[in-house]
């Protein structure tokens, strides 16, 4: 079975972009458009990995982050951030609060790939 | 291109740096010659031949050598080639040497990701904390790419070309876009020019050598020639690493592959005595 990705981001065009990466890589997609969504998502399955922007209306990216954190089996999905925000203030929060790894934009499939690796979604 | 430039130009390249180029790759010798022509005020490359046929200013030269390296990198750029050294290499050494020392090259090192990629790799395996003596040395022929990789400011796309968030905090420090490898990281890791046609002897003995993607641009002949000097330069008990899909086997007698591990070599007597 495919492993599933969960991407979040209030941008179509971003979310267009990613999920074709992603989906090029063996992974079934689901895009959403901002944290409150995701979470419905996340209540109804668990993803294999979620990519997470940071700024969104309703729910931001560490919002949802938070309470997905704080789940039932919402330890388990790999959190990938996926933001412009680039300083190390925002990369030390993130990776505190439970991110597993940290894209600052713009993204490449070679970005996503080596991330994806590292964290043990790929060979 | 003419014939005629392209055979000066090709025979100057292998003569001053080894490097091979194909009358297939003409297009890509004018692509990347093209503005170098335009920097020194030829009209185009056939002005600048006519100039190399008579007395050639070697920073012309330097400069035509430079605009045909590839300094195509990235920070852990050969996955294999550090598995290999945590499955592979680092138990040898860490069992058979009493004395704490280790010498590594990465041949054509361009930009630097490589040394310090091995420098990050070193220290999360705990050698430095462990009291290694350990002496990382990038070469390169071109330059203007060791100023470069000495600097260690690297925009935001390099350093996601395959730095991980957790290394990138702790082996980095942020620079208005840039990221700037920390002063403890660079001071692991020495650059110096060197054209691999040169005598490598300076360079003294090393455990590992770091060659991957860097015999396929070179002329056959060359290539072997730097093999067997490269042999001299290995420690008795040292390791050769190409790339993954690199092969020597057919080029030279010095280096033989370790079985089962694809890229990484040893000198051919001592894998004898091993087997």
């Amino acid at each position: 079975m495919s492993k599933t990705c969960l991407i979040v981001d209030d941008s179509h065009v971003v979310r267009k972009i990613a999920r074709k990466i992603i989906e090029d890589f063996g992974f079934e997609c689901i895009d959403v458009e901002d944290g409150q969504v995701a979470m419905d998502e996340c209540t109804k399955a668990m993803p294999d990995v979620v990519i997470l922007d940071w700024n969104m209306p309703v729910m931001s990216g560490m919002e949802f982050l938070k309470n997905i954190r704080a789940m039932v089996g919402g330890d388990a999905p790999k959190i990938v951030f996926c933001t412009i925000e680039n300083d190390i203030d925002h990369i030390t929060h993130a990776m505190e609060a439970g991110a597993n790894e940290y894209i600052m934009k713009p993204f490449s499939a070679e970005i996503i790939e080596s991330k994806f690796r590292y964290i043990g979604l790929m060979n | 291109m003419n014939a005629a430039d392209f055979e000066l130009l090709s025979d100057l390249l292998r003569k001053k740096s080894g490097l091979m180029v194909t009358p297939d790759k003409a297009y890509y010798l004018e692509s990347r010659l093209t503005p170098i022509a335009k920097q020194w005020n030829f009209n185009d490359i056939t002005a600048m031949v006519l100039k190399l046929r008579g007395m050639a200013d070697s920073k012309l030269i330097d400069d035509i050598v430079d605009a045909m390296t590839t300094n195509e990198t990235s920070f852990f750029r050969d996955r294999q080639a550090f598995e290999q050294f945590e499955t592979t290499i680092l138990p040898h050494v860490l069992n058979k040497r009493g004395a704490k020392k280790l010498r590594i090259w990465c041949v054509a090192a361009s930009t630097g990701q490589e040394p310090y990629s091995v420098a990050m790799f070193l220290n999360e395996q705990g050698l430095y904390d462990k009291g290694w003596n350990i002496e990382i040395v990038g070469t390169d022929i071109n330059q203007s790419v060791l100023e470069h990789a000495r600097e260690g400011l690297y925009t935001q796309f390099e350093v996601q070309r395959g730095v991980p968030i957790q290394y990138l905090m702790k082996y980095f420090t942020q620079k208005n876009d840039k990221w700037q490898v920390n002063d403890d990281l660079r001071s692991k890791v020495q650059f110096q020019k060197l054209n691999l046609l040169n005598p490598l002897n300076a360079l003294g003995q090393f455990d590992v050598i770091f060659c991957g993607n860097v015999l396929v641009y070179l002329d056959r002949h060359i290539k072997a020639d730097l093999l067997d000097r490269m042999g001299k330069q290995i420690a008795n008990d040292g390791f050769l690493l190409l790339g993954k899909d690199e092969t020597i086997d057919d080029v030279t007698q010095s280096f033989k592959d370790l079985s089962q591990d694809r890229g990484l070599y040893a000198l051919t007597h001592r894998v004898h005595l091993s087997k």
